[in-house]
């Protein structure tokens, strides 16, 4: 807030209007009606609903098939927050330790940032296709026989690499930003004190890097349970039978293809649950960073 | 001391490598013909097809109704990312002007309420989201395109904090030179953010050029497919086939890559300034 502000009876909201128009409208009014669903079962041909409480959430938490691919989300999520972080951690580190030639590292990394999920999915299939794929011959010259798109475990494996893959650039891009804005004096220090970069790196960078990588921690979470979506969609081809999927996929197959409209919200608010989970825990970060400032 | 510059530069190198190669393989790859690729794999080297695929890819009528081309495609997404980018920038300057520069009742209400669309994507709200435009009649529009996408707040709190680290003395004198709220945001503040409105729009037209998901529901008019929408109904069409047109599919990658991929290039500064400042 500003120590000097205006004042008008009608203008802040003139101002404000547009913007809660078009929350109300297409965030409020559906995220109400998600929740309102959740308790109802629908007739997938509209003729009405009948209210069923908890049952639509016991469904899909009893269901082995969620459980199951609740399994999948869970180890697809850490894999790929820890794959994309990690690696770009590493470029970031080795970018910054090269002062020459460090903007045309960065220039190279970053921009695969820019490319759509399923745009990076359709890149995935032809590099793991069955006849022409260059990454399955390589699987093959270790004797490797892989099958992406009819065995679950290889298909899980290529939409892990294509989704770290998409990531990189994010993280590098943030920790790299994070690491230069660690003083020089700083770094002269440490120098000084420690000669080992390894330990530098554990002792010194890491603990400033701390806040920045929590945030890129929670920011990669999202990133794999949400915007993989694209990339899911276009490996799995349609099938989502054999294929491994995660939580949102299937909110989008069952309230799509199988029109179980309640099934769908409940699913979606045991997912928003989860999120809000993950967003609480990065304001409380993000506080605490204006603190380090 | 060489040894560890060596060592640094060769893993550099190794994660250009896997970031580069692939695209550059897709691009190679889209110059040869389909028969080719079929026998021979991916290429590193330049086919002759170059022209004879992207004419194709561009010009042909295609998809189910055999509507659709790829410059139609390549029009709606900048459309997409044109009306996003502008949009949000439009809504979210007007509703942080409103929320920095103003004391009024239900401000922190609204400030809050706005907050709150950070909790949930629209990949959690899909269905009844989806509901929602239908019953608006906003299915295959432009604006049920891009209007649902705007329903967020990380623009606001973007310029939300510009706003409060403009120095107030701009304002007090503003105020002493006579300047009303309306002259004061259109003299002073927009231009004041510029570089900052330059920065926003280049990464939100990047993420609206992107969108897969919302643009699937609402589309089923293949008028209104944007090309990373588009990508899996080609795919699904070319499922089956003989010789699949994988010459064709990295030709379709590669323009759907393209006009982000150039802007974060060129405009490299702006973009990872606005990137890290917004704290997305």
């Amino acid at each position: 807030m500003k120590r000097v502000q205006f004042s008008s009876p009608y203008l802040p909201y003139l101002f404000i209007a547009p913007q809660m128009a078009i929350i109300f409208v297409f965030f409020y009014w559906p995220s109400v009606q998600a929740i309102q669903s959740s308790f109802y079962l629908e007739d997938p041909f509209g003729f009405g609903s009948t209210f069923v409480g908890l049952s639509n959430y016991a469904d899909a938490l009893g269901s082995v098939q969620y459980q199951a691919i609740a399994r999948f989300t869970v180890v697809f999520t850490v894999l790929v927050t820890f794959l994309s972080l990690g690696i770009g951690m590493l470029l970031a580190v080795k970018a910054d330790a090269v002062l020459k030639g460090s903007s045309t590292y960065k220039t190279l990394l970053i921009w695969v940032y820019a490319i759509a999920p399923p745009v990076a999915g359709l890149m995935g299939m032809m590099f793991f296709d069955q006849h022409i794929g260059p990454l399955v011959k390589l699987a093959g010259f270790f004797g490797w026989d892989m099958k992406v798109g009819l065995n679950y475990n290889d298909t899980a494996i290529a939409m892990i690499i294509v989704s770290v893959w998409k990531q990189i650039p994010y993280n590098f891009i943030f920790i790299l930003s994070g690491l230069q804005s660690i003083p020089v004096s700083v770094r002269e220090a440490a120098a000084i004190d420690c000669r080992s970069g390894v330990r530098r790196f554990w002792t010194m960078t890491l603990p400033l890097l701390a806040p920045t990588a929590f945030f890129l921690l929670i920011i990669n979470m999202t990133y794999s349970l949400f915007d993989t979506f694209g990339v899911i969609d276009v490996m799995v081809k349609d099938k989502a039978a054999n294929n491994p999927i995660t939580l949102v996929y299937k909110v989008y197959m069952d309230g799509f293809r199988g029109n179980d409209l309640g099934g769908s919200s409940a699913q979606s608010v045991i997912l928003m649950i989860v999120v809000f989970v993950l967003t609480i825990f990065q304001f409380r970060f993000i506080e605490r960073r204006v603190h380090y400032n | 001391m060489n040894r560890i510059r060596f060592f640094d530069h060769f893993v550099l190198m190794l994660g250009v490598f896997i970031m580069v190669a692939p695209v550059v393989v897709a691009f190679m790859t889209s110059t040869h013909d389909a028969v080719d690729i079929h026998r021979n794999g991916v290429f590193l080297s330049w086919g002759d097809h170059f022209t004879e695929t992207y004419n194709t890819v561009l010009t042909r009528k295609g998809g189910f109704t055999g509507e659709i081309t790829g410059t139609r495609m390549i029009l709606n997404s900048l459309i997409l990312g044109i009306g996003f980018a502008a949009g949000k920038i439009v809504l979210s300057m007007l509703a942080a002007y409103a929320i920095v520069y103003f004391r009024f009742k239900f401000g922190t209400l609204f400030f809050w309420m706005i907050f709150t669309t950070l909790l949930l994507p629209l990949e959690v709200r899909i269905v009844p989201s989806y509901e929602v435009m239908t019953k608006l009649g906003l299915t295959n529009t432009y604006t049920g395109l891009i209007v649902p996408l705007l329903a967020s707040a990380t623009g606001t709190f973007f310029f939300r904090q510009f706003f409060k680290s403009v120095p107030e003395e701009l304002l007090e004198a503003a105020r002493i030179d006579g300047a009303g709220p309306i002259k004061f945001f259109f003299d002073i503040l927009v231009p004041l953010s510029r570089t900052m409105i330059a920065a926003i729009f280049i990464i939100m037209f990047v993420y609206g050029w992107n969108q897969y998901l919302w643009p699937t529901l609402m589309t089923t008019d293949e008028r209104f497919f944007t090309l990373v929408r588009g990508i899996k109904q080609i795919l699904l069409v070319w499922v089956g086939s003989n010789i699949p047109d994988y010459n064709e599919a990295f030709a379709l990658a590669i323009l759907a890559m393209l006009p982000p991929v150039m802007i974060v290039l060129i405009f490299q500064r702006w973009f990872i300034k606005g990137l890290t400042e917004s704290d997305k």
